[in-house]
């Protein structure tokens, strides 16, 4: 079975997903983030494939897409390192990337290479939810490959019904309209999230963007299944001497 | 204004396999708005007759078909200069800014958002934000802001807010992606005039409506002069290629017309300083369109590069790669050398100083084989105010490597 499919029949509550850029800060910091992440308690992981031009992306996300890539990560090492990744960590892994890299990979060799090293799904951003469905979802399902659908406060009803329907897996609820990291905290979104609430989707759904602390982390979670932290991660290890520790210490403050 | 069916953009939004519209779903709502409205708007009458009076008594239009009659007699053959660089504001930029904000206004948008490279599609919708009362923020690398100056200055004077981007190799593709981030931090009120015939759909197809006025006027004006109104050469410079698109929109369907986009080969295209994206690029998406671009094998974004600011982009519109494909149009690339010779060249022979992203399209000329009895129209996007200092600095070193 996949791994999300089991964690979300799993858990219901604070579940807890962090988002660190492969290959940053250094080539090789991946892995021991990533074990640690599982080690102190985070469900689920999602790792950024680098790209030049990250456009849905704030300054914080950017600039580790930008040190990755000059530290020499593909999406090909990135896969080889997920796959050593996979013998000690059984969390499940998404992968977060913009449609480029993924097309001048192949679509098919991405997702059997991706499904083989152990992802569990992918989030593109620039990937519309109507070429998914013509060009890329038989190829993902055949891999057993989620793809996770982005819901904004502009989405309107009718659309998110659409979205619930065609999701096979959760349904990433963005915080506010704004690229990663524009703002701390998701105060202002409490409308929209409880909205979202009361509209029952079959789907489950994980709030992300603009998380950054404990605090922000519980009030996503009294609307929605869990929540994602991604730029104040980041930031977290982007001058640590001890990717380990520091990535020890931020999840728990997030958590204890 | 009327759709161009074989070489047209299909109803979702693709000629041939370019095309499309991969944006994130935050601009979803931005994107299915304009795509349900635009033809409509468009075609209104209302929007017709204030588009047309407004690039009359505006922008000064129709602009002249010029023969020059000494390039005409160094080449040999028969040259015309479309006069693009006569319009207020000092190039095409300004035909598709009026369009857009005409549309941004029926659509209740505020607030104008622009990329820009060589500045002038800046200064374009800087302009017209003043005139309809609007708050523009302009997006520019910083490389551009240092090399365009006085379109900085210019934008500036006309009430906009110039944002100099730092990111990349700071020139168009990084302005761009500035442009869109905005974008998506701001749908609600928020339209993005684009200023080519990249981006995702509607936006190329858009902007080469608002551009085929060029060819259009050609149209008119060769069946005035010449009694016929198609020529056997319609040239143009390709950044993104909206010049090029509105010369070539009227000729498309006329399979007899030659028609040649010009790309910038930076130093030379093997030399991996280079902006011929057409030479050098591979399918890909880049700003919410599928299309050619420079890239790695790995999918990342190549940094053109181009002493013209207007040429110096990764990517090409959707339209050009179709066009390419199919061999309706032949595009080559020229050197920064030969473009500022043309330049030179130009100004000398007829008068006129061109735009450095024109020069481009006029160097061309040396480049092709034409017949004695045949027409040629060079499409003169913009005029050179803004590039003087790089000119000078040119002839500066001509005279010093004269003397040594
Ligand atoms: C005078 C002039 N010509 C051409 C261009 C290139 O743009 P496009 O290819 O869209 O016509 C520019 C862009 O800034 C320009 O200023």
């Amino acid at each position: 079975m996949n791994r999300l499919d089991s964690l979300f029949q799993k858990k219901k509550n604070n579940i807890l997903s962090i988002f660190i850029t492969a290959g940053f800060p250094k080539l090789n910091d991946t892995a021991s983030i990533v074990k640690q992440l599982q080690a102190s308690g985070a469900d689920f992981i999602e790792l950024g494939i680098p790209f030049s031009d990250p456009l849905a992306d704030g300054p914080v996300i950017q600039d580790s897409s930008t040190v990755a890539l000059a530290n020499g990560m593909t999406l090909k090492l990135l896969l080889q390192q997920l796959r050593e990744i996979r013998k000690e960590v059984n969390i499940p892994i998404l992968l977060m990337g913009y449609i480029n890299p993924v097309l001048q990979y192949g679509i098919e060799k991405f997702a059997k290479d991706a499904s083989e090293a152990g992802a569990d799904g992918i989030i593109i951003p620039d990937l519309p939810m109507q070429q998914y469905l013509e060009e890329y979802k038989s190829t993902f399902d055949q891999y057993n490959l989620k793809n996770i659908f982005l819901v904004t406060p502009q989405t309107t009803e009718e659309r998110i019904r659409y979205i619930d329907t065609n999701s096979n897996s959760f349904i990433y609820l963005v915080s506010s309209s704004s690229t990663t990291g524009k703002k701390t905290g998701i105060d202002g979104a409490e409308d929209y999230l409880s909205r979202i609430q009361k509209m029952n989707l079959k789907s489950a759904t994980v709030v992300g963007f603009n998380i950054s602390n404990r605090d922000s982390f519980q009030k996503a979670c009294k609307y929605a299944n869990g929540a994602i932290i991604g730029s104040a991660f980041v930031k977290a290890v982007s001058n640590s001497n001890d990717v380990a520790q520091s990535t020890k210490t931020f999840v728990d403050s997030i958590l204890n | 204004m009327k759709a161009v069916s074989k070489y047209g953009v299909s109803e979702n939004g693709y000629y041939g396999s370019f095309g499309g519209a991969y944006i994130p779903e935050i601009l979803y709502n931005n994107i299915e708005e304009l795509k349900s409205k635009y033809l409509g708007i468009s075609q209104s009458e209302k929007f017709n007759n204030e588009f047309s009076e407004l690039l009359k008594n505006y922008v000064g239009r129709p602009t002249p078909l010029f023969f020059a009659k000494n390039l005409s007699e160094q080449y040999k053959t028969n040259i015309y200069l479309k006069r693009e660089d006569l319009n207020h504001t000092g190039a095409h930029k300004i035909n598709n800014a009026i369009g857009q904000i005409l549309l941004a206004k029926e659509l209740g948008k505020k607030r104008i958002i622009a990329e820009t490279g060589a500045g002038q599609h800046g200064v374009a919708t800087a302009t017209v934000c003043a005139l309809m009362g609007m708050e523009c923020i302009v997006y520019m690398g910083e490389t551009d802001v240092q090399r365009q100056a006085p379109n900085v200055a210019r934008m500036k004077m006309l009430g906009a807010k110039v944002v100099s981007v730092h990111s990349g190799s700071k020139t168009l593709k990084d302005a761009s992606n500035e442009a869109i981030r905005d974008w998506i931090n701001n749908p609600e009120n928020t339209y993005y005039l684009i200023g080519s015939v990249v981006g995702p759909h509607p936006y190329p197809d858009m902007v080469a409506r608002f551009q085929s006025v060029i060819s259009n006027e050609i149209k008119g004006q060769l069946k005035t002069i010449l009694g016929k109104e198609n020529p056997d050469y319609v040239i143009a410079c390709v950044g993104g290629g909206s010049n090029a698109a509105g010369a070539f929109y009227h000729f498309l369907e006329s399979e007899d017309v030659k028609l040649i986009g010009v790309e910038a080969a930076g130093k030379g295209i093997d030399s991996g300083h280079t902006a011929a994206t057409l030479s050098v690029g591979s399918a890909g998406i880049i700003h919410g369109s599928k299309t050619i671009l420079m890239q790695t094998a790995d999918g990342q974004i190549t940094e053109p590069y181009s002493i013209s600011a207007g040429l110096d982009y990764p990517g090409i519109g959707p339209v050009h790669a179709y066009l390419n494909e199919v061999r309706r149009a032949n595009y080559i690339s020229i050197t920064d050398t030969e473009a500022l010779e043309a330049a030179l060249n130009l100004t000398k022979k007829e008068g006129i100083i061109p735009a450095l992203e024109s020069a481009h399209a006029l160097a061309a000329l040396g480049k092709l084989q034409f017949k004695k009895e045949e027409i040629v129209i060079s499409n003169l996007s913009g005029r050179g105010d803004k590039d003087l200092e790089t000119y000078t600095n040119y002839l500066n070193e001509l005279k010093y490597a004269k003397q040594n």
